[in-house]
């Protein structure tokens, strides 16, 4: 659904910032988004707030897997989402969320549009 | 590509919706949704949640879909049938395929003045804003009508802080659900919250102020006067069917728009779902029947050929904080049957079993107080009953007659009434293997809506001999214990070292945390170096506890609760300086809430350099060692429990452990310290002291129990130092050491024989592991303020550090900072799902 060209990429941090399995916080054009690095150093980006809870805290869920999927924990309340799609794996019809996200020149670069 | 026109776009409209577009996966129809409201759906059954802060936007149902046409304020004004197009006033919509779903609307009765400024019906978040904005300024309410709606009402009334009184005809409160007894029961929980109640009578008229410009009240039928500011009518409702009526579709006796099972109009092109249908003439007001409908719906408009089963009319609600159900022939209609109540004014539950004639069989029932039988009640209903009345209405105890319960219920008898799933399907689903709830859950989708029937499924697991799972989640088989030893003896250092030699995946939330317990149990160091910290639960990961808006709260140790007046002061600096909300603790130390992640490391510096240390409140680990004042100072005190208690919180401080550890000590036989609610509680003797272990407060309080009696000061450390080991390394995950002692082969005895007489001959290697967390121990604040690179986590954003989270605002409550109101959200539970029989 992405078209390319009217694409805004904004540079948030250098690649390393983000540790495997270990999330940050951003701010992109004023939404706070949260960047995970997985185990296998893929990297996601998901709304940083809890769509339940309500605060943004999501950047500092435990990441993990469940099935095939890997997943971020609400540290909140615990509920799993899948780091994807943005679906909350735990109740349904809740979702977060999800941002494009990639690495340019060392830097961890989310798509701002 | 045909044409889908949804008339209305409320829950049951938006589920109908999402329900064909996810199975729509052919693309073969494209959907237009007319909706009168200028909102997207949102969830109606929680509207009164609108005054107690959630906002209309948690409220919102609305799920973004390129595929669907919303056009919000844009009511159908009438459908041409003959041209097969729905008419707004924005233009034509030509459908193949028309639904209904209009729902209800309030019914107000035939009164003068219900056209007065201050006179609201209660159905619409735009209602309730209205209400909100009217009430401002205003002193007394008064609502019509006294059942579900009208309760939720007075509510809303109350927290917007106006006197309140509620006029219902019939001669009780919730006339359709429960009886004359359950309503009175009601009667006194709702007046007890200073709301006054008028039953058996009507409204004869509104009345305007001299002036005209607005209501001043309500005139009865007994001729009394309520003066009142501001007047809500929740009278009931009536199915939404004018345009359907104008177009010449059948209505039912009662009003809706007549439909078959398969909720398809005498125009096959044209369907109704939701309150506004009325399937073979009957409404259903609830919104489970619904989703039911519109799943029906969904799946025929798919080539499918489900019906719509009717529908469970069985509710069980909180109502102004009291638990209310009903299920069944609840009123006793049948003939020949007979009542069972069950009335206690002590703790003030009311319940009422209908049986058939016989007396064998259930038939309905009212709970007023306590709802807790209501899964096994309604289960059972049309079927032998579970076990004698009176156990099955008497408020539970320890579950065990509910146990009985279940084993009697027949095996069509409905567990989840939510999703219809019977006794049989969940016996089922446990025969081809699901070990566990979760399980049952995603095989049978039983427990997934309400979650009221979890219990039972709980005990239907236990009455079929299940051996429930050992396995710590889906990433590993093993137990805790299993894993711990895994570790120790192995001598694994890292999680992925073990999720890749002993499990599968790459963890969660669950196994994460319990491996970092025990790897910091073994003494592997700062629990946030490398890969440990991704282990870590945010509490432990900021060495602070989150709070609901993502704060954090902070807890310096203070061990025995003992502090000099010069560290008090620092407390009141730091929280000072920083903003915060102090408040005492039970475990006699101060909490400090409302520090942004930021702003840790700054107020751990100021604590750490004033001397304070971390106290673990955010950790799986010790505690504290409350204590009273003890022989120093107190007349009647026969030892130092403040020395000791320092003592023991000074030796066992940062220990990990399965769940969190609570001790206290108390200087004499008094027990000013409560150490018997302890997971180690020591009381002095005028010999020495005694030890009880496995006591604690919370969810399920329990006293410890008498461990050894008058021991020398070396004996009891040697104890403890054991006891506490020994449940480290043996006790599951969560399970405190109340929990741990029950489960243990020979309980209490075989602990002792453990610590004391070395029976299992581990006790060199407890005392060692002991001895090697006192020496390796450090503070984990000074650790981390200490180091740099580790500051660097404590940051809002990574790419804009400087700026604090600006959704984190607060208000002011007596005279300390408390999240914003705006900000307080309290849990959404997941939307109820239906089942639909094919």
């Amino acid at each position: 659904m992405t078209d390319t060209l009217t694409e805004r990429w904004e540079a948030v941090c250098p690649q390393q910032r983000v540790e495997p399995e270990r999330g940050v916080a951003a701010l992109v054009d004023g939404t706070q988004v949260a960047i995970f690095r997985t185990y296998d150093d893929q990297l996601f980006a998901i709304e940083n707030r809890d769509p339940i809870a309500g605060a943004n805290v999501m950047s500092r869920g435990i990441v993990g897997s469940r099935g095939e999927a890997p997943t971020v924990a609400s540290p909140l309340h615990k509920e799993v989402y899948d780091l994807r799609t943005g679906e909350c794996l735990d109740v349904a019809g809740v979702a977060v969320r999800t941002f494009a996200v990639r690495v340019r020149d060392g830097m961890v670069e989310v798509s701002a549009t | 590509m045909k044409s889908l026109v949804v008339v209305g776009n409320g829950m049951v409209g938006q589920r109908f919706v999402e329900a064909l577009r996810s199975r729509d996966t052919a693309g073969e129809w494209r959907v237009t949704v007319l909706a009168e409201e200028g909102r997207a759906a949102y969830d109606r059954v929680r509207l009164s949640a609108f005054f107690d802060g959630v906002s209309a936007e948690e409220l919102s149902l609305h799920t973004e879909d390129s595929g669907v046409d919303l056009r919000l304020g844009e009511p159908v004004m009438r459908v041409d049938r003959q041209r097969r197009v729905a008419v707004t006033g924005g233009g034509e919509y030509p459908y193949d395929a028309l639904v209904f779903a209009t729902g209800s609307y309030p019914f107000v009765p035939p009164v003068d003045g219900t056209d007065l400024p201050g006179v609201f019906v209660y159905r619409t978040l735009d209602d309730l804003e209205a209400i909100r904005e009217h009430a401002k300024g205003r002193r007394t309410g008064a609502v019509i009508g006294g059942g579900l709606l009208g309760l939720e009402a007075a509510n809303a009334l109350r927290l917007l802080g106006l006197s309140t009184h509620v006029v219902e005809f019939a001669p009780r409160l919730m006339p359709v659900q429960v009886d004359e007894a359950g309503g009175a029961m009601l009667r006194r929980y709702v007046e007890e919250l200073d709301v006054k109640v008028h039953t058996g009578t009507g409204t004869t008229a509104i009345r305007p102020r001299t002036d005209g410009q607005a209501v001043h009240g309500l005139t009865l039928s007994d001729g009394s006067w309520v003066q009142a500011d501001i007047v809500v009518v929740a009278a009931g409702i009536r199915p939404r069917d004018d345009v359907a009526r104008a177009a010449g579709l059948d209505t039912g006796e009662r009003g809706g728009i007549l439909v078959d099972t398969a909720c398809r109009t005498a125009d096959e092109r044209i369907w109704a779902i939701g309150e506004c249908a009325a399937v073979e003439g009957r409404c259903y007001g609830l919104v489970a029947p619904g989703y039911a409908m519109a799943e029906v719906v969904a799946d025929r408009l798919l080539g499918g050929q489900a019906t719509f089963p009717g529908a469970d009319m069985s509710t069980k609600l909180k109502l102004l904080g009291v638990d209310v159900a009903s299920f069944g022939d609840a009123h006793g209609a049948t003939e020949g049957c007979l009542d069972v109540t069950f009335t206690d004014p002590a703790t003030r539950v009311y319940a009422k079993l209908v049986l058939s004639d016989d007396a064998k069989t259930l038939l309905g029932g009212v709970l007023v107080g306590d709802a807790s039988a209501y899964p096994t009640l309604r289960a059972s209903v049309g079927g032998p009953l579970p076990g004698p009345p009176l156990a099955l209405l008497a408020p539970e105890s320890d579950g065990a007659g509910t146990r009985s319960g279940i084993a009697a219920l027949p095996g069509g008898a409905q567990v989840c009434s939510c999703n219809a799933v019977t006794k049989d399907q969940i016996v089922g689903a446990i025969h081809e293997g699901c070990a566990d709830v979760p399980a049952i859950k995603a095989c049978t989708r039983a427990g997934t809506s309400c979650g009221s029937c979890v219990p039972m499924l709980k005990q239907l697991l236990a009455v079929s001999g299940v051996q429930l799972s050992k396995a710590l989640c889906e990433h590993f088989e093993h137990s805790r214990q299993e894993l711990f030893e895994i570790v120790r003896v192995r001598g694994i250092r890292t999680f992925s070292q073990l999720v890749t030699e002993h499990g599968r995946g790459r963890g969660c939330d669950i196994c994460k945390p319990a491996v970092a317990s025990i790897l910091a149990s073994l003494g592997n160091g700062y629990v946030l170096d490398g890969e440990q910290a991704t282990l870590q639960d945010t509490n432990d990961h900021f060495l602070a506890n989150i709070q609901r808006d993502g704060t954090y709260s902070v807890v310096p140790r203070i061990p025995g609760g003992e502090i000099t007046p010069e560290k008090l002061i620092v407390i009141g600096e730091v929280a000072r300086d920083f903003g915060l909300y102090t408040k005492i603790t039970g475990g006699q130390r101060i909490d400090l809430f409302g520090a942004r992640v930021e702003q840790l490391p700054r107020i751990w510096r100021r604590l750490v350099d004033a001397g304070f240390e971390s106290g673990h409140a955010y950790g799986k680990a010790l505690r504290t060692v409350k204590s009273c004042v003890g022989s120093t100072w107190c007349r009647y005190g026969v030892q130092d429990s403040v020395g000791l208690a320092v003592a023991l919180e000074l030796r066992y401080r940062g220990l990990r452990a399965p769940h969190k550890i609570k001790s206290a000590v108390s200087g004499c036989a008094r027990e000013c310290a409560e150490a018997r609610s302890k997971d180690f509680g020591i009381i002095a003797t005028d010999s020495g002291w005694n030890l009880y272990v496995g006591g604690n407060g919370g969810f399920r309080p329990r006293h410890a129990d008498l461990f050894a009696s008058d021991l020398s000061t070396d004996d009891l450390v040697r104890y403890v130092d054991r006891f506490l080991m020994f449940y480290i390394r043996t006790a599951d995950r969560l399970q405190r050491t109340a929990a741990w002692i029950e489960a243990m082969d020979g309980g209490l005895d075989h602990l002792r024989a453990v610590i004391v007489d070395d029976s299992l001959g581990l006790c060199a290697d407890l005392d060692a592991a002991i001895a090697r967390h006192v020496e390796s121990y450090e503070d984990e604040w000074r650790a981390t303020v200490d180091d740099p690179e580790r500051v660097r986590r404590f940051t809002s954003f990574v790419n804009a550090p400087d700026t604090p989270d600006p959704s984190i605002t607060f208000a002011v409550e007596r005279g300390q900072p408390v999240p914003a109101l705006g900000e307080r959200r309290p849990v959404v539970l997941g939307l109820p799902t239906m089942g639909v029989s094919q």
